[in-house]
């Protein structure tokens, strides 16, 4: 076929262009030149331009004026224009596009067209860019088409009804019966578009799945020909008679038999001899084995061919050519929940491959490692993992560190072992664990309390030996400030005791909290352990007085609040000194997200609701601290609303002040918002009311009362009147509104203020009126306590 | 279906599902970006988005599809395969000139060879004949023309 001269000298100046300035000249050049000639009404060279400007679309350039183009090329009598003029409507018509609206007459024309590369050309452009509606005008074509004696049409009018009924669901009914007759055609190419049409029928409409499980004798037979055969030339690629039909059928096969016995069992025999006959030395062979391994995994096979079928996956895992061993990897993931011993024994290659240095493979390696972990090879498959974690590419690393902590949970022999294996992780790939691993680990140590000791140990010698990684760096100076004493006491039975004086210790901590590289969370551990550490050790107190109120001025306002209240506790409390810094008692195991105390979890679900009211809560836990310390009294003006791990420092248990100040100092997490504690106070037919207070001053407390709705039904005219004793005197604010729509769409808040000389008398009654469903109701409720307080 | 050279010159496209332009435009760079960073040894296969990448290189030319989860990645490299020996074929021993100059015979050919992203036959000789009779009916519909040009009578 003769070039396109035209096409070549501006493809050829295009390119010889030496910048890119210079080739948008050109391109500008020629777009200018075919748009003239677009206009003009006929010449020779039309489909020349068109191909120009494809080349020019293809390039990057904005080519949409050649859209009328293409349309009038599609309908020009001349093969050589309707050719280019498709092939445009392909490149530069969509289905989002008017234009191709324009043209579905033309197909349709074309579609009947006696020449069959003219209807070709149809097919394959409906296929490629029909949109909804042009597949619906021209599905019975289609079918006719389906129908008609010519093979070469009858396979791509085959492959088009397949895009029909990607696009437009309900049609699949239209091509079932035709699809049926295909079966019987000999012609490959027709088989094959048959095969893909029947599996996109069945995969879309159970119905039609139902109907053509009838075939699978016929697909069986269809197989055998292809497989026992003898050597056919045109089809045969490497040895394998025509292995894209193959992998069709099997792929239909799989999609019949799955979950069906009967069929299931028609096909064991025919995938038992592909299986066994198919030559697996080239990529050809593997790609049928491949397909023939995931139908039987998929199918209700019976053991023997599923024991074959994992034994292929076996031989391919030890195949040189990596794509192998890849998909092998791929389709093992797959069945490691159902025949995970059967994956078992293929542990040890699997592991290897956490060695290749192809990214891909040692992804799939690593995810199969982690769901081969079990409880008897947990030891073995951790120090793998672990080695692995230490060089493995960066995206990967988080979730390999992840995957280590949770096999470690599950199967951990010893708590030793499991605190070892976290902190082997912390030391290589500190940076990449996630958030929540700072407090379970501090969870799981205060758990092994045989264990204080060696952790202590360890710890210390990781942050001597580096203090960049943040994770680490907290726990560490957590423990050290716990269980600093027995650090110092210089004997220990699990590991070898390290001789430090406290100067050491202190200098390791001061260090993290002079060190650029902490964040400000790891300083703040830092400031806590050495105030802790004012009650385990004997000589230097006066050197934690002294960085305590150096920190007393820190920019950053979390240190210096806490430090300032470090130093209201050495000036003014030292009396609850030792009681405040105690020993931690042990945590106890929460799901994650919530600290200790129940009130967390109504906490959090508050929290939405109560997004306006949110400021006013921030000072609260500020004012609750120095509330439990005792009125700290004057220096409120460093306890300002600061962020997060403000708050963090408090959990929330309505529990006792002991309880509350030991969590206070322990510093659990750097955790999200925790706004003050929310007490449930009233829960009656669905109307529920919570409380919320804080502390103004000594004699002020303004109490929040938030009502909400879970019935169906909207609540209208809500009020709350209150009452309290004589002695304290009680003003209320206007309610937010009076109206509760159904399902707490909306809460009401009230704010009521309250002033009182002394807190013991300190109780409220609340009488709630409603009414609902167009009767009134209403209720009282006795609060006694009031949570902070 | 890319074709792209290792300088990040596209050199073919096929999309066989709806596309806006625009997010085409991303998704080539992102892919070509990917792929070209990969090392001579490694894997065929990659994981993006929620599709699975076959490519292979065959001298200075990429040639990627990109396939859904379910499909057979092994014979996806047969297809490829097959496509570049077409192309071979048919231009006698090709090169990544042959389809610069010649693209728009590139895409007759991938159409012949797949609709809708599926394999329309399996047999090559078949794909072969009907481009050859294609091109020949095309010639016939351009040559009265360009004979008469000669002529001068046009």
């Amino acid at each position: 076929m003769s070039p396109s001269v035209p096409l070549q000298e501006m493809i050829r100046a295009i390119r010889s262009a030496r910048t890119q300035c210079e080739e948008r000249g050109v391109i500008q050049r020629e777009c200018a030149a075919i748009r003239a000639q677009f206009r003009q009404a006929d010449n020779g060279g039309r489909s020349h331009n068109l191909a120009k400007l494809l080349y020019v679309h293809m390039l990057g350039y904005p080519a949409h004026f050649g859209q009328m183009e293409c349309v009038r090329m599609i309908a020009s009598p001349r093969y050589s224009e309707k050719r280019v003029g498709y092939l445009g409507a392909m490149m530069l018509l969509d289905e989002k596009q008017d234009a191709s609206l324009l043209i579905t007459n033309s197909i349709k024309n074309d579609l009947s067209h006696s020449n069959q590369y003219v209807q070709s050309l149809a097919l394959c452009t409906l296929a490629c860019m029909g949109s909804a509606e042009m597949c619906r005008d021209l599905a019975p074509e289609i079918d006719r088409l389906l129908r008609a004696s010519n093979s070469y049409i009858k396979k791509k009018a085959a492959l088009c009804a397949v895009h029909i009924v990607r696009k437009v669901h309900e049609l699949g009914e239209l091509f079932a019966p035709a699809a049926r007759t295909l079966l019987t055609e000999k012609n490959h190419g027709v088989l094959h578009g048959a095969v893909v049409l029947i599996i996109e029928l069945c995969e879309r409409n159970p119905e039609t799945l139902e109907r053509f499980r009838k075939t699978v004798p016929d697909l069986v037979q269809i197989m055998k020909g292809l497989v026992l055969s003898g050597y056919s030339p045109e089809h045969d690629v490497a040895g394998i008679s025509d292995p894209f039909l193959q992998v069709r059928i099997l792929r239909l096969l799989r999609i019949l038999g799955h979950n069906n016995e009967g069929a299931s069992d028609a096909m064991n025999d025919l995938l038992a001899q592909v299986a066994t006959n198919t030559d697996s030395t080239k990529t050809v062979g593997n790609a049928v084995l491949y397909e023939t391994v995931l139908t039987v995994l998929d199918i209700k096979s019976e053991s023997g061919l599923r024991v074959l079928a994992v034994n292929i996956l076996g031989r391919f895992l030890l195949n040189n050519d990596r794509n192998i061993r890849y998909i092998a990897m791929t389709s093992l993931q797959k069945i490691v929940g159902t025949d995970h011993n059967a994956v078992q024994r293929h542990r040890g290659t699997i592991v290897d491959c956490l060695k290749d240095q192809d990214a891909s493979v040692k992804r799939r390696a690593l995810e199969l490692s982690l769901a081969l972990v079990s409880a008897t090879n947990v030891r073995s498959m951790m120090k793998e993992l672990l080695i692995f974690l230490s060089s493995c590419p960066q995206e990967l690393k988080s979730h390999a560190a992840s995957g280590i902590f949770n096999a470690a949970e599950r199967y951990a022999p010893s708590q030793r072992w499991h605190i070892d294996t976290i902190l082997h992780v912390l030391t290589t790939a500190g940076g990449d664990v996630r958030d929540e691993t700072v407090p379970n680990l501090i969870q799981l140590i205060t758990n092994a309390s045989e264990l204080h000791c060696y952790t202590v140990h360890k710890l210390y010698r990781a942050l001597l030996l580096d203090i960049s990684t943040q994770s680490l760096v907290q726990v560490a100076c957590w423990c050290i400030g716990e269980y600093g004493d027995l650090l110092l006491r210089g004997e220990c039975q699990e590991t070898e005791p390290v001789q430090v004086t406290e100067d050491d210790v202190l200098d390791a901590l001061e260090t993290v909290l002079q060190s650029h590289m902490s964040s400000p969370a790891t300083r703040g551990f830092a400031l806590t352990a050495t105030m802790k550490l004012s009650t385990r050790i004997t000589d230097n107190v006066d050197r934690i007085r002294s960085v305590v109120s150096i920190y007393g001025s820190c920019i950053d306002v979390e240190l210096q609040q806490r430090a300032v209240e470090y130093n209201a506790l050495f000036k003014k409390y030292d009396h609850m000194r030792a009681a405040v810094l105690e020993r931690m008692p042990v945590i106890e195991k929460n799901s994650p997200g919530h600290t200790n105390g129940e009130s967390m979890g109504e906490v959090k679900e508050n929290q939405a609701s109560k997004k306006p009211t949110e400021p006013k809560l921030l000072p609260q836990p500020a004012n609750q601290v120095c509330d439990l310390l005792g009125l700290l009294g004057g220096s409120e003006e460093t306890l300002q609303p600061s962020p997060s791990t403000a708050l963090g420092l408090l959990t929330n248990t309505p529990s006792t002040a002991g309880g509350n100040l030991l969590d206070l100092l322990g510093d659990l997490e750097p955790e999200p918002l925790t706004p003050a504690p929310l007490v449930p106070v009233y829960d009656k037919d669905g109307v529920a009311l919570t409380l919320s207070c804080e502390k103004q001053s000594d004699t002020a407390m303004t109490v929040t009362l938030i009502a909400s709705n879970s019935t169906d039904s909207d609540i209208s005219s809500f009020t709350l009147q209150a009452a309290v004793p004589k002695s304290v005197k009680l003003n209320m604010n206007a309610p937010s509104g009076d109206f509760l729509p159904a399902r707490g769409a909306a809460k009401v808040t009230q704010m009521v203020v309250l002033n009182y000389q002394n807190k013991v008398n300190l109780k409220m009654k609340i009488r709630i009126s409603y009414s609902s469903r167009g009767s009134t109701f209403q209720d009282t409720v006795q609060i006694d306590t009031f949570p902070g307080l | 279906m890319l074709l792209f050279s290792r300088q990040g010159k596209l050199r073919l496209q096929k999309w066989y599902t709806a596309t806006a332009e625009r997010d085409k435009k991303k998704m080539v760079r992102e892919l070509m970006q990917i792929v070209l960073a990969r090392k001579p040894k490694m894997c065929s296969f990659l994981e993006w988005r929620d599709l699975k990448i076959v490519y292979k290189r065959y001298a200075s030319l990429y040639f990627c599809c990109a396939i859904e989860e379910q499909d057979n990645e092994l014979i996806t490299l047969e297809v490829i395969h097959r496509f570049v020996e077409l192309l071979d074929k048919y231009f006698g021993s090709v090169c990544e000139l042959d389809i610069i100059f010649n693209f728009e015979k590139a895409y007759f050919i991938l159409d012949e060879f797949l609709m809708g992203g599926e394999i329309q036959d399996t047999s090559k000789k078949s794909v072969l004949k009907a481009i050859e009779q294609a091109d020949l009916l095309q010639e016939e519909d351009e040559s009265p023309r360009s004979v008469l040009e000669e002529m001068g009578l046009a």
